[in-house]
């Protein structure tokens, strides 16, 4: 067969049931290959589209995404969603045509050298060279996608490859001797932590999204009610414990997100933690501020896939490495056998509830109708019944969403830390609605990262993709003006985007249903009425124009000094 | 699972952090890797976008077809060697990482000097050539090649030897190192 027709079997064994990609030159014959594959294939409008849907489905589903662009502009399309796959540590393969064997490094028409531009922002790559790699290239890109830290993997295929007959045998082993991810956790060392934990009297548990990814968020929770530790995420951690219980109440051990945008709780507790324990998170700029000057008390237990992530911005006392959720499992166990005091913790949760009661997240509502940011995302989750899987752009929505949207769950909330990519959220949410079809997906996007992918809305009516898209509209690039305000002298420059597009007739123009929304006694209402038209919907919700968010840790300064 | 532990506490006082290490001196790191397309580019790559400084590279075949190695030198006074080796293991097709013990270690690097000499400082050139164990490979009226192999150490000194007969130009290899004893590098 050909090799094209080798790579549709490849995808099928690796199980894919739908991609997401656009046709040109140097991939024609992949696109003639799925005529007959009987792989779902979702045509986008633009590359990036494309590859921010197979993110937002890898991250709902748990699953591989895969998407497709032709070479040179196709393929450097994609390199916003490999970098922010890359930083966010999400399983995707991308497949990318080449230009012809002969025409490579003649500057060929649509050529680019995607291996190597791609390079410094990918897990690994595999340049094809001769067609029979094809086949062991796809599946090893699969392997290596979504084993260890999860991350980018392109395969490059010149045209003239795909194209040719090969013997297709099916690959059943993967030669990758340099590859060997450690994912068991070294039994002394969690005892050691156990023991570290047990004898802890200011202990928080810091989880991030390599919790996520290792679907260890059950063994996250029963590991922290192993006793009444404190617990808070990254932004990317969201939903790795549940925010919220069963009956709506905000957990108890729960101190909220930390980080620049976290609640004083989160951050002052990390200040004056003895014990921090790191869980699938990286110790990020946004968690720590001033470096120097972070969790001066603490030590470290960091558990993480990534070797390489510990000790790298905050040195370990207790290094594990290995899979969250085999090490956790097995912290539980050790530490259950050490019969720890809780009461020993009665002090630390008598301070923690001292700043939860005197700097809960708080802002001021309007006296009129008019919608406050904060209570928009406050009227999302009581219109979703806090039961959505929400997707975000960048930008002051995305931490008002992460801060008043309480996750219960993990995989529900998909949102692009690392890279911090405006335009993320739409096509992510359109990704993660193909792969969980009967799960309510909601975008909340900024009025000016939308703009940035709006065009995948005309995939999302084709398709018959039901989005909805709440665009958090206050004419502003909001988190740049809110630091112009703050850090430079309130001297605005080119932040105001004014009144434009009208996204009521930008949605009818694509064919999804538009409608704007200024009422704050009437949001709740107006929003599940809006949630519960068919297909896609954008609504066009008119906030606040300059409200800030808060609290905010200045960048580069220390937990203690949050403002606002 | 393992054996629950016993009950023994442990005070958090005794706790010592694996901090990033600057060793504070060379390090020679020997790299065996796939023989791959862009695997030196990967390398390259990596230590340029983490802002980590190559002394030396040097790249050539092993016994094994399939693998080469690459032997490179870091300054462990600037960069934490442990971070640079850890990152090094990421790449999917290194294979291992040794980074040599200098005293457990044969280093060599070949260097070629191009001289500015006449004949009447040619024999002086000549001896420290021989005191270095150097090959004069090259004559001509108004120059002298000079063929040196030896440690890092020895090279520099041989420059600081040459220069002042007047050094039109230079070469190095890097150095290739191998351990000691009968085990493999």
């Amino acid at each position: 067969m050909r090799a094209v027709d080798a790579v549709m079997e490849c995808l099928k064994a690796e199980g894919v049931d739908v991609v997401f990609g656009l046709p040109g030159g140097a991939n024609l014959p992949t696109y003639d290959a799925f005529v007959d594959a009987g792989i779902r294939h979702i045509l986008v409008r633009h590359e990036a589209g494309g590859g921010h849907a197979a993110e937002g489905y890898a991250k709902a589903t748990g699953k591989v995404g895969v998407a497709l662009a032709t070479s040179g502009p196709g393929a450097t399309n994609l390199v916003t969603p490999i970098t922010d796959a890359m930083m966010d540590s999400v399983p995707v393969v991308f497949i990318t045509g080449q230009v012809r064997t002969e025409l490579l490094g003649t500057d060929g028409f649509q050529e680019a050298d995607t291996i190597g531009i791609t390079m410094p922002i990918v897990k690994h790559s595999f340049m094809i060279q001769h067609p029979l790699e094809i086949p062991r290239a796809i599946h090893e890109a699969f392997h290596i996608a979504r084993s260890g830290r999860p991350g980018p993997v392109i395969v490059d295929i010149p045209q003239d490859l795909s194209r040719a007959e090969i013997d297709y045998e099916p690959v059943t082993d993967l030669r990758l001797p340099g590859y060997q991810p450690t994912t068991d956790g070294n039994q002394k060392q969690i005892r050691q932590a156990a023991k570290a934990l047990a004898s802890a009297r200011r202990p928080v548990i810091y989880a991030g999204g390599g919790v996520i990814n290792a679907n260890a968020a059950g063994e996250l929770t029963e590991f922290c009610r192993a006793d009444r530790f404190p617990v808070t995420c990254t932004l990317m951690g969201l939903g790795a414990y549940p925010a919220v219980g069963a009956d709506g109440a905000l957990d108890p051990q729960w101190l909220g997100m930390l980080g620049m945008h976290g609640t004083r709780a989160a951050n002052y507790a990390m200040d004056e933690a003895d014990l921090i324990c790191c869980v699938g998170a990286r110790f990020d700029d946004r968690i720590t501020g001033k470096l120097s000057e972070f969790a001066p008390r603490a030590k470290f237990i960091h558990i993480d896939i990534d070797p390489a992530e510990i000790s790298k911005n905050v040195p370990a006392h207790i290094p594990i490495v290995g899979d969250a959720r085999n090490v956790l499992a097995k912290l539980l166990i050790e530490y259950r056998a050490l019969g720890a005091d809780p009461g020993r913790l009665e002090d630390w949760w008598t301070r923690i509830n001292g700043w939860r009661e005197k700097h809960p997240l708080r802002y001021e509502d309007s006296a009129d109708s008019e919608i406050k940011p904060q209570y928009m995302i406050e009227a999302v989750f009581e219109a979703t019944g806090g039961d959505a899987i929400i997707s975000s752009d960048v930008g002051q929505h995305q931490m008002w969403a992460a801060q008043y949207y309480h996750f219960a769950q993990p995989r529900r909330w998909i949102n692009s830390g690392g890279l911090g990519t405006m335009g993320f959220g739409l096509p992510a949410a359109m990704g993660a609605a193909v792969g969980c079809p009967d799960q309510l997906v909601v975008c909340i996007a900024g009025d000016g990262s939308v703009q940035m992918n709006a065009q995948e809305l005309a995939t999302c009516a084709q398709e018959r993709i039901p989005i909805k898209v709440l665009i958090m509209n206050n004419g502003y690039l909001g988190m740049v003006r809110q630091w112009q305000e703050l850090f430079w002298d309130k001297r605005y420059s080119h932040v105001d985007t004014g009144e434009f597009p009208d996204f009521v007739k930008l949605a009818d123009a694509y064919g999804a249903s538009g409608l704007r929304l200024h009422d704050k006694r009437t949001l709740v209402s107006d929003l599940r009425d809006a949630l519960a038209l068919d297909g896609p919907v954008v609504v066009d919700v008119r906030v606040t124009r300059e409200e800030n968010t808060y609290p905010m840790i200045p960048a580069g300064q220390p937990a203690r000094e949050m403002v606002g | 699972m393992g054996e629950p532990g016993t009950k023994e506490t442990l005070s958090l006082e005794d706790l010592d952090a694996v901090v990033g290490l600057r060793t504070g001196r060379k390090h020679v790191l020997s790299i065996l890797v796939e023989n791959k397309p862009g695997v030196l580019t990967r390398i390259a790559g990596l230590f340029a976008r983490r802002g980590f400084n190559i002394d030396t590279l040097t790249v050539g075949p092993t016994d094994d077809e399939g693998v080469s190695r690459v032997t490179l030198t870091v300054d462990g006074a600037v960069h934490p060697i442990d971070q640079v080796t850890k990152q090094l293991h990421k790449l999917i097709n290194v294979l291992k990482i040794r980074d040599l013990e200098p005293t457990d270690t044969v280093a060599r690097e070949l260097a070629l000097f191009k001289v500015a000499v006449d004949g009447g400082q040619r024999g002086e050139l000549m001896q420290i050539a021989e005191i270095f164990r150097g090959k004069i490979v090259d004559v001509t009226k108004r120059a002298v090649i000079v063929e040196v192999t030896g440690t890092t150490e020895k090279i520099t000194a041989f420059e600081s030897m040459v220069r002042p007969f007047g050094l039109i130009e230079m070469m190095r290899t890097g150095e290739i190192a191998i351990s000691r004893g009968r085990g493999e590098t």
